[in-house]
């Protein structure tokens, strides 16, 4: 038997007729202290072969559990009930030992944490090869599964796939490794793969690489796909239906273009109204959706969104509305007492969302009347150079290399203004930032706060600028000590700055206000708050000096897509309303279109683009914004299938070791397509950063305008 | 321009939180303090408030019990050999007619000092030296750890039962000194590896970049953070502190006869536990309630310490149900 023939062979039992997976009134709880949790309350859905289905929702909606439950790999203490039939074979019931021979043959997952996913001790190929020989032991020799663990690793697209097949998995990186997973996961040819959001820990140059390989491994295999996630545009392309979930049930479901363009249920609108479009240049409301999802364990009758709605009604409240279909279409269904008003309304989408909610723009500042050029230089980055040293032996250390994490890169942000400055995990983001907050001599270059030069500074005048600058963290849960109140929390800036006692505690509840929390709350501890409230309170901490620039290190990116956008917003208005500068670093490049005014793209520790956000969103010059805008993916159906997509092969190089002329030539498309004369200049001149266009620069040698959006 | 206000997220909180605000606070609007919040849960959970009481109870007996008792640790009743307790002597007397309540009451009050004093300046020692070496790395970290190695392998026994003739005479602090000086130093080992992940969390990178001093990070974020282990580890400490006393008491190198510790009269009694069973258990039934209630109390102060700690939220969802009903 060759191994091909093994690859992807006709399963033993015949073929059901009918859908892959039929899940009828399911019901799971757990037990709590407060009482059981309902974590899934009679949920339907059913998934036919070859189909993909999305389900979405916010953090606790259920809908990672209600995949579990599928799969038999919730805990024993979880009480499941209702119907789950595989191929029309009850699953419920059945004992692990049974289900495991279905769990990884016919029914493969793909997890959200890759790394988490693989064991650490195996070598990648060894384990893909046990993923076959647990089901196939019988037919399939050692040598055969290795064989095919080489295949498959090759077919999801990692170079030199028999090599790679005896690396380890801390030597893989994050999308490398995702690739293994779902190589592990289609190795038995499956008839369902469930990917409980399997693009979220990736960065988006990758997310778009393997939502493409989930495609790919659909086609091969021929299952059908449920894919879990809370981001509503990596299904708007990928997804065939769409199940949208809440408080452990479908709210709605339908096929993904009605859903997107004729949303029936508040909740629906809402997140496609929270979302900030890539493709929306002109300032546009985000929806915040207020309030926080419902305690599963004591849910008050009614509507479980009620509280949250802005259409609720007092009949909101008598009893749980069914899923009803709307549109007269019998795909298309809502649970909401109110669909034919919302249908009734004019517009559509995100726009009837903005409608809805009450969403409004956000005012431009003062400052951003006066041009950009008579406005104060908040801070300047002339030619920064940050290396690491990188060294081996434990008791003689001895230099083998050096990290170029920044290496070079120039900037300033004025008076009221944004900016935004992404790429990939790796490409020098918070490096950059730490050399700025840091306040010490850079190793190359010059770093400027506020005119002053910080390589001159003693310590008094240094202490002096840390007053005119701050920074929020990414991390909500990190960012703010579990030991501190609040109050403490927010007092601590003033205090080290010598505030006087009663100053502090009539600003303290001032910036609580501020930020939109209550003042009531201060004596709690920041383990009572949920993360959207974290960082607010992680917010009023930066601004308690009142501080002229703020340094936002991903601010928004650990949050859920409908709180994201109240923190998007406060940002705005805090910044319109105390004219605050920003340097907002972020990965995802439709949050930095919404609210930044100028971007910087950093790769390998160069900006190799930067300018007016419109102009470059717009018009990009260099390849690699290019590839970096067309892997973020817009929550519209019908636009995000017509969209060409530029797939970067290969992951960031190492920084210890960029390559020569270009750095980006390894993975630029533009490179590939050039005769071998101009390949040259890319490989042995660095591209310097020209004037494209007013207020826009690129450093590439064959810079053009591609359209991306 | 006025910002619109997000009740958003926050109006939440309430709602979301079954059982209640943990922290209810008293006067609304009014921010507590954080040492009165601490005391405020430390109250809420009983065991820890008996063992404050027996501690409490311990020290009064320790030191006021021998004035009130006729006979002191060095009285010897000739009237009475191996008696067992009976009104004049309530503890029972000894082989050469000791009052053993004069002599446990005197070993309770050494062990209860050297134990408290040996654990608080070792913890302290170790949470002092551990934070410094793991915020500070280079030098200073290469120096103290070195001292931590060095002292590690010494025989930390040998070396206080050697300069025990030296501080034969002298005072008591001496030898609370040596065995503080040979107990802290796996714990600096354990606290120097929590303050190297303690430094990478974001909101000691916050308050370095508000400016916040070092010493002010370590004392305010960096210590506060390991308050559980720091502790844990006390109590320990204070149970190890007495029993290494015992120890060498018991070999004739720590307290020194006339004088007793709990430590001396269990060495000496410890062959008698069953012919003669009050010698043994009054002193060694002191030690036992006496740790006991060290640890309970060291249990509710972390509980009291960590806003996480599940144990107060369920005495506390527990209370606001009974003010409910």
């Amino acid at each position: 038997m060759t191994s091909s023939e093994i690859l992807f062979d006709s399963p033993a039992d015949p073929v059901v007729e009918g859908p892959v997976l039929q899940v009828e009134d399911l019901h799971v709880s757990f037990p709590s202290e407060a009482g059981r949790v309902r974590a899934v309350r009679g949920l339907s859905y059913q998934v036919s072969p070859g189909e993909v289905l999305g389900i979405v929702g916010e953090s606790g909606s259920g809908k990672s559990v209600s995949s579990l439950a599928v799969m038999g790999l919730l805990p024993e203490s979880a009480r499941i009930s209702g119907s789950i039939k595989f191929q029309g074979r009850e699953l419920i019931g059945r004992t692990d030992a049974e289900l495991s021979k279905i769990r990884g043959r016919r029914i493969a997952m793909v997890f959200q944490d890759p790394l988490s996913a693989l064991t650490p001790v195996y070598t990648v190929g060894d384990q893909i090869a046990e993923a076959i020989l647990v089901h196939r032991g019988g037919a399939v020799s050692k040598q055969a599964a290795n064989k095919r663990a080489v295949e498959l690793l090759d077919l999801v697209g990692i170079p030199n796939a028999a090599e790679r097949a005896k690396a380890f998995p801390h030597e893989f990186s994050g999308g490398m490794r995702q690739r293994a997973v779902i190589a592990m996961a289609i190795a038995n040819d499956p008839d369902l793969i469930i990917a409980d959001e399997p693009t979220t820990a990736l960065d988006v140059t990758v997310q778009a690489q393997v939502l493409q390989l989930l495609e790919t491994a659909q086609e091969v295999t021929g299952a059908g796909i449920v894919i879990i996630t809370h981001d509503l545009g990596v299904v708007a392309g990928f997804a065939d239906r769409l199940m949208v979930m809440y408080a452990g049930r479908a709210v709605e479901t339908g096929k993904v273009d009605e859903i997107y363009q004729q949303p029936r249920m508040p909740y629906t609108l809402g997140l496609l109204g929270s979302i900030p479009r890539l493709d929306v240049g002109e300032k546009q409301a985000l929806v915040p959706i207020t309030g926080q999802p419902p305690s599963l364990t004591d849910l008050p009758p009614g509507c479980p969104f009620a509280p949250r709605c802005p259409m609720v009604v007092d009949a909101c409240h008598t009893a749980e509305p069914p899923l009803i279909d709307v549109d007269g279409s019998p795909e298309h269904r809502a649970a909401c007492i109110r669909t034919g008003e919302i249908a009734a309304t004019d517009t559509e989408g995100a726009e009837a969302a903005a409608e809805i909610f009450g969403a409004e723009v956000v005012e431009e500042p003062e400052i951003a009347k006066v041009p950009r050029e008579q406005r104060d230089i908040v801070l300047e980055l002339d030619h920064v150079v940050k290396e690491y040293p990188v060294n081996k032996g434990v008791v003689f250390k001895r230099r083998v290399g050096t990290v170029h994490a920044v290496a070079g890169i120039s900037f300033d942000i004025r008076e009221g203004e944004t900016l935004g400055l992404v790429g990939e995990s790796g490409c020098g983001k918070t490096t950059t930032l730490m050399e700025i907050l840091g306040l010490e001599k850079p190793m190359g270059g010059e770093i400027s706060v506020l005119g002053t030069n910080v390589s001159s500074l003693d310590s008094k005048r240094r202490f002096e600028i840390r007053r005119d600058m701050s920074v929020v963290f990414q991390d909500p849960m990190a960012s703010l000590d579990p030991r501190l109140t609040i109050h403490d929390v927010i007092a601590e800036p003033m205090q080290v700055h010598g505030y006087g006692k009663d100053e502090i505690n009539r600003r303290v509840p001032e910036l609580m206000r501020l930020v939109g929390l209550r003042p009531e709350q201060l004596s709690r501890y920041p383990g009572e708050f949920s993360g959207g409230q974290r960082q607010r309170i992680g917010i009023a901490r930066a601004l308690a000096l009142e501080p002229k620039l703020v340094v936002l290190d991903e601010p928004v990116s650990a949050l859920d897509v409908s709180i994201q956008a109240g923190v998007i917003n406060l940002l705005e208005e805090l910044k319109s309303k105390l004219g605050l500068a920003y340097l907002f670093v972020a990965h995802d490049l439709s949050v930095v279109r919404h609210i930044a005014d100028r971007v910087a793209v950093m790769y390998l520790g160069k900006i190799i683009e930067i300018g007016e956000v419109d102009s470059v969103f717009d018009a990009p010059r260099h390849p690699y914004t290019q590839a970096l805008l067309s892997a973020i993916p817009i929550p519209d159906p019908v636009k995000e299938r017509q969209r060409e997509r530029i797939i970067l092969t290969g992951d960031l190089p190492s920084p210890a070791n960029p390559p020569s002329g270009c750095r980006f030539r390894t993975r630029c498309f533009l490179h590939a397509s050039l005769p071998p004369e101009q390949q040259r200049t890319c490989i042995e001149l660095e591209p310097p950063r020209e004037v494209q266009a007013p207020d826009h620069e690129a450093a590439c040698h064959f810079a053009q305008i591609r359209q991306v959006l | 321009m006025t910002v619109i206000l997000n009740e958003g997220d926050s109006a939440g909180t309430a709602g979301a939180a079954p059982g209640g605000p943990v922290d209810a606070a008293p006067e609304p609007g009014k921010a507590m303090t954080r040492g009165r919040l601490v005391f405020i849960r430390f109250l809420r959970n009983k065991l820890a408030l008996v063992g404050l009481v027996i501690i409490v109870a311990m020290y009064l007996l320790a030191f006021l019990g021998p004035l009130l008792s006729q006979w002191s640790y060095e009285d010897r009743d000739y009237a009475a050999f191996l008696q067992p307790p009976y009104a004049d002597h309530i503890f029972g007397t000894d082989n050469i007619g000791t009052d053993m309540f004069a002599q446990v009451m005197r070993g309770l009050q050494k062990s209860l000092i050297i134990g408290l004093l040996v654990a608080l300046i070792s913890t302290t020692v170790a949470a002092i030296v551990g934070a410094t070496a793991g915020y500070f790395l280079g030098v200073a970290d290469k120096a103290l750890m070195w001292v931590v190695d060095l002292l590690l392998v010494l025989p930390s026994f040998l070396i206080i039962a050697i300069l025990s003739p030296w501080f034969r005479g002298k005072s008591w602090w001496l030898l609370v000194l040596m065995l503080a000086a040979f107990q802290w130093m796996i714990t600096a080992r354990i606290v120097r590896g929590m303050t190297l992940t303690l430094k990478e969390r974001e909101f000691v990178k916050a308050a370095r970049f508000m400016g916040q001093p070092a010493r002010t990070i370590i004392a305010k974020h960096i210590v506060p953070n390991m308050a559980s282990l720091l502790i844990i580890d006390a109590t320990i400490n204070v149970a190890a502190a007495v029993l290494a006393e015992t120890g060498l008491s018991y070999f004739g190198f720590g307290v020194q006869s006339p004088d007793v510790s709990l430590g001396t009269l269990i060495g000496n009694y410890a062959q008698s536990a069953t012919t003669f069973p009050w010698l043994f258990l009054f002193p060694a039934g002191f030690l036992v309630v006496f740790v006991l209630a060290v640890n309970w109390v060291g249990d509710g102060l972390r509980d009291a310490l960590d806003p996480t700690s599940t144990r107060v939220r369920r005495k506390e969802k527990k209370d606001t149900e009974e003010k409910a009903a």
